[in-house]
């Protein structure tokens, strides 16, 4: 069977495997290389993980599929996770949903067709104290207001 | 309202970050060097006199829990900090995390030495990957600098420390759900007894403490345990707390008070600038979404544990949410419990059918479509949830529920005669 999963993947690996008294807590971190560097986990690349991990490639899924940041299908380019719970809406959150849905025309957990844009509604990002917030891959977007998300927005074209 | 004393404020600055300046200004790791020369019984002791409470929600007693870890071992033991921060209202810790992570390493340190521990991991939650950057950011200089590894400060000490990044479960904030995740399992939690202290991660004696707690170890040290007591207003609470204000407030944000020296009233109105423009007040959520919900004649209440608790809500990990008169209860009661609906893990079925069930009510009610008898129907799911499930979700799903419905039962009838929402 041929890598699907780099060199890197397997250096990371080999150095966090001291961390840890068993294997099977290589799990999340696996799943959090592995998804760097497909931008999504395909179940061949599930596979290659619970080879390495030496468990049944369902253990594998089963995890996977309880963690929300685990994306079992492909996202887009660009991954917006607007935060909709208490505190974000209180202040405008579902304004900015509404304003993505529209300006991409899509839904919450679509992606549009030229797969540029993913847009997901998140629960509590943590970030409370500047709502409404929003994740745009791994960065957070605070104090957001549909102005500001399109200034940010214009700038990934 | 007297000043409060400010140990992590004033350095949550980008500055503060790296060793340079937690040597320079913050006296770093002075107390670890006074805590390896102590025994662990002594610091144990320490904790215990500081009347530390636990930052993450429940509000233990931080040394009668280091107390229960047993000293002979034959597993290894584990000292885990609860960085999942997935309170909906709580955003403290970040700053803790993300300006002073030395705070948090000493902490764990001392705490390390005091049960006994070699190892210890930071559960953070995967949304935070900034924050889990700087840590290991600063794991690093800590290494570099002989504070982790081997033999530390020529002590004959060992400690190794590593950034272990959840995946997006708020369930994961649970210490026996943490644990599990931690090993590479869904993060489903466990049944009690055996608790951690006698049984936690790999099978090992473990202590589970939030971030706020351990990052406040070192200065409990550095000035006794009294002293942090006596910053307590209360008699059961010590030291500072950090509060996170969300909502309709004029200047949210964490801020640093005494334990037990404000009231909800001053916190809002003095400390936080009032409600947003200038409207009336109409609900408070005390401690993150879980807490039972205040209505607005309710907020002359001190803000820390027991009062709280003495009302019928709590203070969790203190983050205030504050609600203005024109945004509908109905439809705040629907968020929060759509969220527990989709962070239920699903083991318990009261939790898993009953949040679903509650979810769906509620959509109709705010919808208009409610029907009379739909809140008698609330109330008794919640009152089925309520205690019947493993862990604390359960409860944090049906307390908004059965408070909302009777401190606000008239909002939620005007949905139910009108047909839709009085304020659409």
């Amino acid at each position: 069977m041929s890598k699907l999963l780099s060199q890197k993947f397997y250096e990371e690996m080999k150095k966090l495997e001291p961390r840890y008294p068993t294997k099977v807590a290589l799990l999340l971190p696996a799943l959090h290389e592995a998804q760097r560097e497909y931008g999504w986990l395909p179940g061949e690349v599930m596979d290659e993980v619970a080879a390495y991990i030496g468990i049944h490639p369902a253990q594998v899924r089963e995890v996977a599929s309880f963690y929300t940041m685990y994306n079992l299908k492909p996202v887009g380019k660009y991954h917006l996770k607007i935060c909709t719970n208490v505190a974000c809406c209180l202040r405008g959150a579902d304004e900015l949903v509404e304003h993505c849905e529209k300006k991409f025309g899509i839904k919450c957990g679509e992606t549009t067709p030229d797969k540029k844009f993913t847009l997901a509604e998140e629960e509590c990002l943590g970030a409370c104290g500047t709502a409404p917030a929003m994740m745009l891959n791994d960065d957070y977007h605070e104090n957001l207001t549909p102005e500001r998300l399109d200034q940010l927005l214009a700038g990934l074209r | 309202m007297a000043e409060s004393t400010q140990m992590f404020k004033p350095h949550f600055t980008e500055e503060a970050r790296g060793l340079a300046y937690y040597l320079g200004k913050m006296n770093g790791y002075a107390a670890l060097k006074k805590a390896l020369a102590m025994t662990p019984e002594a610091i144990i002791d320490e904790m215990k006199k500081s009347n530390m409470r636990g930052r993450g929600g429940a509000g233990f007693p931080t040394g009668v829990k280091w107390g229960f870890i047993p000293k002979q071992s034959p597993k290894p033991k584990y000292l885990v900090c609860n960085a999942d921060e997935s309170e909906p209202g709580t955003f403290k810790d970040r700053d803790i995390m993300r300006y002073t992570p030395h705070l948090l390493i000493e902490g764990m340190l001392i705490g390390g030495h005091a049960i006994g521990a070699a190892t210890g991991y930071i559960y953070i939650r995967g949304e935070y990957v900034r924050e889990a950057k700087l840590l290991n950011e600063a794991i690093d200089e800590a290494y570099a600098k002989g504070y982790l590894g081997k033999n530390i400060l020529g002590t004959g000490f060992n400690f190794d420390l590593t950034v272990h990044r959840g995946a997006g479960a708020y369930i994961c904030g649970e210490e026996t759900a943490l644990l599990n995740s931690l090993e590479g399992k869904r993060g489903e939690p466990r049944v009690k007894p055996p608790f951690p202290a006698q049984s936690g991660a790999f099978a090992g004696p473990t202590i589970v403490n939030n971030v706020e707690t351990l990052a406040a170890v070192p200065m409990i040290i550095n000035n006794g345990g009294e002293w942090f007591a006596k910053l307590g207003r209360l008699e059961k609470s010590g030291g500072t707390r950090l509060i996170s204000v969300s909502g309709h407030v004029k200047k949210p944000g964490v801020y640093e008070l005494d334990a037990g020296s404000v009231t909800i009233r001053e916190l809002i109105y003095n400390v936080c600038g009032g409600i947003l423009g200038d409207k009336k007040l109409k609900a408070v959520i005390p401690g993150g979404s879980s807490a039972p919900v205040l209505s607005a004649d309710e907020i002359d209440v001190i803000y820390d544990i027991e009062p709280l608790m003495k009302i019928g809500s709590m203070m969790g990990s203190a983050a205030l949410m504050v609600v203005s008169e024109d945004y509908c209860v109905v439809r705040l009661l629907k968020r929060i419990t759509k969220f527990y609906a989709h962070e239920s893990c699903g083991q318990c079925t009261p939790c898993r059918e009953g949040c679903k069930w509650m979810e769906d009510i509620l959509h109709r009610l705010e919808d208009g479509h409610g029907r009379e008898q739909d809140l008698a129907l609330l109330l008794d799911i919640a009152d089925n949830i309520n205690g019947k499930t493993l862990c604390a979700l359960g409860d944090a799903a049906a307390g908004p529920v059965s408070s909302f419905v009777k401190k606000f039962r008239a909002d939620f009838e005007a949905h139910i005669r009108g047909g839709k929402c009085p304020n659409a």
